[in-house]
């Protein structure tokens, strides 16, 4: 357990994206002086900004891990259409957003649009931010303001042709942005529109966890069931009760989220990031907020997969390799050890439709996420030298169909796929 | 010219069990702990992954993850007459290097001393007289009682997790674990591990003996544990790939699975690995430590000053880096002069071994974990009349039997060729039906004028530095003794219902070659007097006050056990006392 180190992957592929003020030509940056009209000794304001700004993570993609220098940008974001780099928001009058007003800041997170107008891409999750009051939107400015000006200049749009012009993004967001702060539903509690505001909001959770179209836009009907981006599935946060979180209670989800673990679950990879440097630092109140309305949405699961038969030959050599390889941690009965092994048998995520996340944890190995309430971090080997394809795609059917489960079982042509993706990264291709 | 960093509150010398253990007090305490550690960083699911750890050839038989030689070894003699040579492949005992230290190879037998361990000299005394000691024996008491200790034994039991049974609950003496043990103010953390066919016979053969056997204290864990840190550990999996092999499965305890990941997570911790300490720097008066000097891979010489310098490497290393940095005065044999160098010691190891009707038994030898195990203590220590036996000393015996491993459990009964067709047949009808208890007999090495460390007057390592030089052989009393326990040992086995028991017992001259254990012990050694001892009862130099020296270094003699149990304590009073004493007010905490 070296010291915690971010991925290298960086957090979400949507993720943000402020090319304006890389874009601005210094002479005609009007001023360098500070374009923001925020007092300074607003406490309240500015406390509420920096926690504001946690619970949405801009740090996952405006800080370059393990930098020093917070929110200076030049992380890059791995998007299906390319690569875009997390842009300076910093104070600093010329490569940060110093010069910008208030307004050009509140318009750039909610609408999506440059101090000059031009148009930013969803990396930038403003079709989430939209939802933000103005009071919130201004308490990130506030927080903002105070932190240390770098002078970084960074060319965030590393797009290939044609996503590099940005016009293009007045049509999509014709289709897909809807402009407008979250409307609470009074039939609703308190807890449950707090926490509707955060993950259709500030958390931006469907950035990863819906379903885009070829556009990268979000299939509403779909929301929150599940995406695969970066060689990760991102699962579904429903309360599908076969694919979903209907197994877990509110606590449950909040504890996942506060500390990357619950008796049957470990976080690990993008999500694992998005807890070191979001949820863990938020309130329990929070947690429990978005905990009570993800359980209030409703599955929308396809009807259940017939589980593979127990005498199909992949299922036999899957349950010999899983009693030699897997059950010395996982238990013959695949419920793990609470807080340390993950439960196979209590697992939606094991059972998504697209098996990535699971092939890739049983190719490349990984490391949950270690936190101050867990702070254990334990991991799993690499099995990619030690099992073939068939025998990957065996073992991991094996897990998806045993214990009163069922789903689709593993094609060894799609763990060939997760190898492929796995080589090309340590290559740095 | 060494280069010079940042000054630290505290430097830390190795990161094994003790480093950690300071470190975390340390920084818990507020101070900025910098901790340096020859070699390798080392992780479990990463460095030992249970997907290729169980590997005899790589790890026991090639030594995977021990000091090489080639980076640092030892000169041995058994005689102070002879010319000492390099070692220059590990036998007796296996030198760790990397974060975790011995920690991370260790069988993970958490045991502590008897009550009377520690005021040894005093107590053997009282009941058998001077004389009854043989002449040059040069035991010592270790100016801390076990009713000190205990709390920090507990801290570590609890810090790990032991499985095991009580035998002694606060003075009331409990059935089914060792009725000779001090007083325990809580039951051990978890439950005994459940235990094999073979040491569930040892246990039964035992009591008809009438001997009260006990399931050895264990840090291969019984269940998940979540310890005191919020550090969690799983359930053993009886692998038997424990001693020599680190382990993937987060069950046995070892830093990395019980201190680091909360201690890595602090920001007033730092760590450099791949570093090795070459001196620790004093003032002109030589009274005083100003830091450490290291080294790095590239040959770069770094200093690192500090207030407080905490020595916690490997005992040999540790008086190693005493002698170097001229901290106390080098011990002299002849003259009976002098401390660093003093009271060197090890262990006395035998074993009986039981072949038994294959047709009757099937001990499945590799369901096992470095240390299940039923034991006895009847012949530990003084808990036994030693008047009419003529000597003193003992040890805890039992079938602690740790693995089956393909390579290395191959016993044949006498009269089997040594190779061949029939060595082989000999090999497979016996591989199942074998009771082969590697350390069955644990027993105690006290100390001796002419047993002792010093620097070798002609080998030196890279940086042109003198070896240490160890000069150590086997005295009668401790023959004696082990001939006794084997004998005592080898009854067991027989009542077992063994066809042919082999007795192996311990023979002199001491052999470089033969593995006993890895418990040097001695050569920087605590107690009441600064004349005879290099450190007070807080592990304090006597002359370098801002220096704590930690490990078995610290022992005046062997006990009868494994000594991690009571360097993790003695790890934890030390803490305490620059904790509660020493940082309110840095000096001699012990003024003789």
């Amino acid at each position: 357990m070296r010291k915690p180190v971010a991925p290298r992957i960086v957090a979400v592929a949507i993720a943000s994206l402020v090319v304006a003020s890389s874009l601005v030509d210094a002479s005609r940056a009007q001023t360098n002086k500070v374009g923001t009209s925020l007092d300074p000794q607003n406490f309240g304001q500015i406390e509420r900004g920096r926690y504001l700004a946690i619970a949405g993570d801009c740090a996952s993609c405006h800080t370059v891990p393990e930098s020093n220098q917070p929110f200076a940008g030049g992380r890059p974001i791995e998007t299906p259409f390319g690569v875009v780099v997390g842009a300076n928001i910093t104070p600093d009058p010329e490569t940060g957003i110093g010069a910008w007003s208030d307004e050009a800041f509140v318009r750039a997170l909610r609408e999506g649009k440059g101090h000059n107008g031009q148009l930013l891409y969803p990396a930038m999750p403003y079709p989430y931010y939209t939802k933000l009051t103005e009071s919130d939107a201004l308490a990130i400015r506030a927080y903002l303001n105070t932190v240390k000006p770098v002078r970084n200049a960074v060319v965030s749009n590393k797009l290939p042709f044609p996503f590099d012009v940005r016009e293009g993004m007045t049509a999509w967001n014709a289709i897909y942005f809807r402009n407008g702060e979250f409307k609470p539903d009074p039939t609703k509690s308190a807890e449950w529109n707090r926490g509707a505001y955060l993950v259709e909001g500030l958390g931006h959770c469907g950035a990863c966890h819906t379903p885009k179209t070829t556009l990268g836009g979000d299939e509403g009907e779909r929301a929150f069931q599940g995406y695969a981006l970066q060689g990760w599935f991102a699962p579904n946060i429903t309360n599908d009760s076969e694919r979903g979180l209907g197994g877990w209670s509110v606590a449950d989800i909040a504890a996942y989220l506060k500390n990357g673990h619950n008796p049957t679950t470990a976080s690990t990879g993008i999500m694992g990031e998005e807890i070191t440097l979001s949820s863990s630092h938020m309130t329990d109140a929070d947690l429990t907020a978005i905990a009570t309305y993800l359980k209030d949405l409703p599955g929308q699961t396809p009807s259940p997969s017939a589980a593979v038969s127990a005498s199909d030959p992949k299922m036999v050599a899957g349950g010999a390799i899983y009693a030699d390889e897997c059950s010395a941690c996982h238990g013959m009965d695949g419920k793990g050890v609470p807080y340390l092994f993950p439960s196979l048998a209590g697992s939606p995520n094991v059972r998504s439709a697209d098996p990535t996340s699971l092939i890739r944890v049983l190719i490349e190995g990984a490391r949950s996420v270690a936190t101050g309430g867990e702070p254990t971090g334990p991991g799993m080997p690499s099995f990619a030298w030690k099992l073939t394809d068939d025998q990957a795609a065996a073992v991991l059917t094996y897990i998806r169909d045993s214990w009163g489960a069922s789903a689709l079982a593993v094609d060894p042509r799609q763990v060939e796929q997760v190898r492929a993706r796995a080589a090309m990264a340590s290559t740095g291709r | 010219m060494a280069q010079k960093l940042p000054k630290k509150d505290v430097a830390i010398i190795g990161l094994g069990w003790t480093g950690s253990i300071l470190a975390h007090e340390l920084t818990d305490q507020g101070l900025d702990v910098i901790a340096i550690e020859r070699g390798p960083w080392r992780d479990a699911p990463t460095d030992f992954p249970t997907t290729y750890v169980q590997d005899e050839l790589r790890y026991r038989i090639r030594h995977e993850l021990f000091l090489r030689p080639e980076q640092m070894t030892f000169t041995f003699r058994n005689k102070m007459d002879q010319q000492a040579l390099p070692i220059r492949t590990w036998g007796a005992f296996m030198p760790m290097t990397g974060v975790g230290g011995g920690g991370v190879h260790w069988n993970a037998e958490t045991f502590r001393f008897l009550p009377s361990d520690f005021v040894l000299k005093t107590h053997l005394t009282q009941r058998y007289g001077a004389k009854f000691l043989p002449e040059d024996m040069t035991i010592q008491d270790y100016g801390v009682t076990f009713n000190d200790l205990e709390p920090h034994y507990d801290r570590f039991e609890y810090l790990c997790g032991t499985s095991g049974a009580a035998g002694n609950l606060k003075g009331q003496i409990l059935e089914g674990g060792n009725p000779f043990e001090g007083p325990r103010s809580r039951p051990y953390p978890t439950p005994a591990q459940d235990q094999p066919f073979s040491h569930t016979l040892f246990a039964k053969a035992a009591r008809e003996l009438g001997y009260k056997p006990f399931p050895q204290p264990s840090g291969n864990l019984s269940q998940a544990y979540e310890n005191p840190l919020g550090v969690r550990l799983g359930p053993c999996t009886y692998c038997g790939f424990c001693e020599w092999f680190g382990c993937g499965n987060y069950s046995k305890a070892s830093p990395q699975t019980t201190i680091l990941p909360v201690l890595v997570r602090k920001s007033n911790f730092a760590y450099r690995t791949e570093c090795e300490v070459t001196r620790i720097n004093l003032d002109g008066y030589g009274k005083r430590a100003t830091g450490v000097t290291f080294v790095d891979t590239s040959g770069e010489e770094w200093e690192q000053p500090a207030d407080l310098v905490i020595l916690a490497a490997f005992s040999v290393f540790n008086v190693q880096l005493l002698l170097l940095s001229g901290v106390g005065k080098p011990y002299d044999p002849v003259a009976n002069q002098g401390v660093i160098g003093r009271n060197f010691t090890h262990q006395t190891i035998s074993q009986a071994i039981g072949f038994f009707d294959k047709d009757k038994f099937n001990f499945n030898p590799f369901i096992a974990s470095g240390s299940i195990g039923m034991c006895i203590d009847e012949f530990n220590g003084d808990n036994f009349d030693h008047g009419p036996l003529g000597f003193v000393g003992g040890g805890y015996m039992g079938q602690v039997q740790t693995n089956g491993r393909p390579i290395q459990t191959n016993r044949v009964p006498p009269g089997t060729p040594a190779w061949g067709a029939k060595w082989k047949t000999g090999v497979r009808d016996n591989y199942l039906s074998t009771v082969i208890p590697g350390t069955g007999v644990h027993g105690s090495f006290y100390s001796y004028r002419d047993v002792y460390l010093d620097l070798d007057p002609l080998y030196k390592d890279r940086f042109g530095r003198p070896l240490m030089r160890m000069t150590i052989d086997f005295h009668d009393n401790e023959i004696k003794q082990n001939a006794y326990l084997t004998d005592k040992f080898a009854e067991i086995i027989k009542v077992m219902g063994a066809k042919e028991v082999v007795k192996e017992p311990r023979k002199a001259p001491y052999d470089v070659t033969q593995y006993q254990t890895t418990h040097l012990c001695g050569g920087a050694i605590m107690g009441t007097d600064p004349s005879t001892t290099a450190l007070n009862r807080y592990q304090q130099s006597w002359d370098v006050p801002n220096l704590f020296v930690m490990g078995a270094s610290a022992f005046p003699q062997n006990a009868g056990y494994n000594p991690t149990g009571t360097v993790a304590a003695l790890a934890y009073w030390s803490a305490e006392a620059i904790r509660t004493q020493y940082l309110k007010n840095p000096g001699p905490l012990v003024h003789a």
